[in-house]
């Protein structure tokens, strides 16, 4: 009965955590999925401190400010309690998507479109930066022994759904919107129904207690006064923060990363597949693979964390550039053959020749010109049909088992290497600047890579963003295999 | 197990320099050098952001490694 009671409470406990985690996702994700129209509406490119304040947005509001959140959020965490600082959390995301939802365009209010932006995506990171530690200190906390993984590995979860949620929204908007209407308004309906989520997350929230073991804490007087001093003032503790993060963060926020997001961005720039397709075939291999985060969070309580994640690190470093050889190849039209090709004239600016080939795939480049400035801007854009799109998804999804491989036991691990007092602080900062700065700026590099290799006309350009993340996850992968024990280190687990 | 860890804490330090180098020298700064927006957004990340993480904390890292924090009955 006491079973059942506790597994009751345990239920309660992700559900009202991982609801709240999930649509903090959602609401940092769906800035990201929707930055190109975002930078139409408040960044002009014409304008130059705009545009410096977009690439301020994107970079430093995105990833960089996390950790900042996470030591900010953290010490209240550790100082006030968990439940407190991760409903303080929610709110801030949701509020500031929401309000990103309602700014007026740069053509409205000029100078001060831009401005608000960045103001309110520093929010939304430091929000993000406060919320992962708290949901998962939170659950982990009322975990019983022995099943940390298994319980955690659900709040895991919600970064991958959070991401395919914000893809579901905005593709159903867009198929009930005109192109017209989404350009117009319709961008802002993920933003404000964020609002929404929110509230009901919260009314969920504001019942739940305060974890036991820091209940236990704050009763016995021995939580702390200074959290920060204590984390990384602490030689002791400190040599755990930067285990944390070389030993498996880092790694692990690369891998995260690149199976995600520069895989999506991979898709729409390298291999040229519409936005939506490219979405579609994510999207896909996000639902398939997702309930193996909680297998391997299972998996973990069973033959220790550390090798799952290693091993994910591992496959990945091997085969990245194999798979990611692979993806091309199947929209490589070079190698494809011809059935048909037509051009159409749009009218006096604009051609549009369609090429159709044998196994069903669309090639369709479009060529615009610019009657002011005289420049012709040509988009070239792919769809693929049947088998190729299958192997596309397989491609993907490989690359999804990764990540729940290396995602899914981590929040387990970080908290079972620091103790109660300190745990929101210390798992926190090492997370997220792993995740943060090391995941969020991959598709930034790998991009960049990529486009410098194939200006330089390497015949292997496509593969060269994929360096960044391959070197990252071996070093990772040394230091863990090395330092990590694969048993939670019992010292720290009060 | 124990030695070899303390031995690879010069590896770790050996390697954050040769990144704080590389990082600086070779991708940074020319990158800042050339002016466009796409090159000035790269060479900050790596000389604001990535440089100082990886070159600070991984030696750091190296240096505990070297003194034996990381040995067995000292974890």
């Amino acid at each position: 009965m006491k079973n059942k009671a506790n597994t009751k409470t345990i239920w309660k406990v992700i559900g009202a955590s991982s609801m709240g985690t999930l649509i903090e996702w959602y609401d940092f994700f769906i800035f990201g999925s929707l930055s190109i129209v975002i930078s139409t509406k408040f960044f002009p490119a014409d304008n130059p401190t705009a545009a410096f304040l977009s690439t301020l947005a994107t970079f430093a509001a995105g990833f960089v400010v996390r950790p900042f959140g996470a030591l900010f959020f953290g010490r209240l965490g550790d100082l006030i309690g968990r439940k407190y600082t991760f409903m303080v959390t929610l709110l801030l995301m949701g509020g500031a998507t929401f309000l990103i939802g309602c700014i007026p365009s740069y053509q409205s209010i000029g100078f001060f479109a831009p401005l608000l932006v960045l103001i309110l995506r520093l929010l939304q990171g430091l929000a993000l930066g406060g919320e992962y530690g708290g949901a998962a200190t939170y659950v982990a906390e009322h975990a019983p022994e022995g099943q940390r993984g298994y319980w955690t590995s659900w709040i895991q979860t919600t970064a991958t759904f959070g991401l395919f949620i914000s893809l579901v929204v905005i593709l159903i908007t867009k198929s009930i919107l005109t192109e017209q209407q989404f350009d117009a308004w319709g961008w802002r309906v993920p933003f404000i129904l964020s609002i929404l989520m929110v509230y009901v997350s919260y009314l969920i929230r504001k019942n739940m207690s305060e974890s036991p073991e820091f209940s236990k804490a704050k009763e016995e007087g021995t939580t702390s006064k200074n959290p920060l001093k204590e984390s990384f003032g602490n030689r002791y503790n400190l040599k755990f923060v930067l285990l944390a993060l070389f030993g498996a963060a880092m790694g692990q926020g690369v891998v995260w990363y690149t199976g995600q997001f520069y895989s999506m961005s991979y898709m729409k720039t390298v291999m040229h597949l519409s936005s939506d397709e490219a979405d579609m075939i994510l999207g896909t291999a996000l639902l398939i693979g997702t309930p193996f985060f909680i297998f391997f969070g299972w998996l973990s309580d069973k033959v220790g964390r550390k090798w799952i994640m290693l091993l994910g690190m591992l496959l990945a470093l091997c085969t990245y550039r194999p798979i990611y050889k692979a993806m091309y190849q199947l929209t490589d039209l070079a190698k494809k053959e011809l059935v048909s090709s037509s051009t159409q004239q749009v009218d006096d600016h604009k051609q549009i020749k369609t090429d159709l080939y044998t196994d069903g795939t669309h090639a369709q480049e479009t060529q615009e010109l610019n009657s002011i400035t005289k420049e012709t801007r040509i988009k070239n854009t792919v769809t693929v049909h049947g088998s190729t799109r299958i192997w596309l998804t397989a491609l993907i999804f490989i690359q999804i088992i990764y990540i729940t491989m290396v995602y899914g036991p981590i929040a387990a691990f970080l908290v079972e290497m620091f103790p109660v007092k300190i745990r929101y602080t210390s798992m926190s900062l090492p997370y997220h600047v792993g995740n943060g700065i090391f995941g969020g700026l991959l598709p930034a590099i790998s991009t960049y890579l990529t486009t410098n290799a194939k200006v330089a006309n390497d015949p292997e350009f496509y593969l060269a963003g994929l360096w960044y993340p391959i070197i990252i996850a071996a070093v990772c992968f040394t230091i863990g295999s090395l330092y990590i024990k694969n048993k939670p280190n019992h010292l720290n687990n009060g | 197990m124990d030695n070899l860890k303390k031995i690879l804490g010069l590896v770790w330090i050996a390697l954050a320099l040769f990144t704080a180098y590389f990082c600086l020298f070779e991708l940074a700064i020319p990158k800042i050098k050339v002016g466009h927006q796409e090159d000035l957004v790269f060479g900050i990340i790596i000389m604001f952001i990535l440089t100082p993480i990886i070159s600070m904390g991984l030696g750091l890292f190296g240096y505990y490694a070297l003194c034996g924090e990381y040995a067995k009955e000292r974890t």
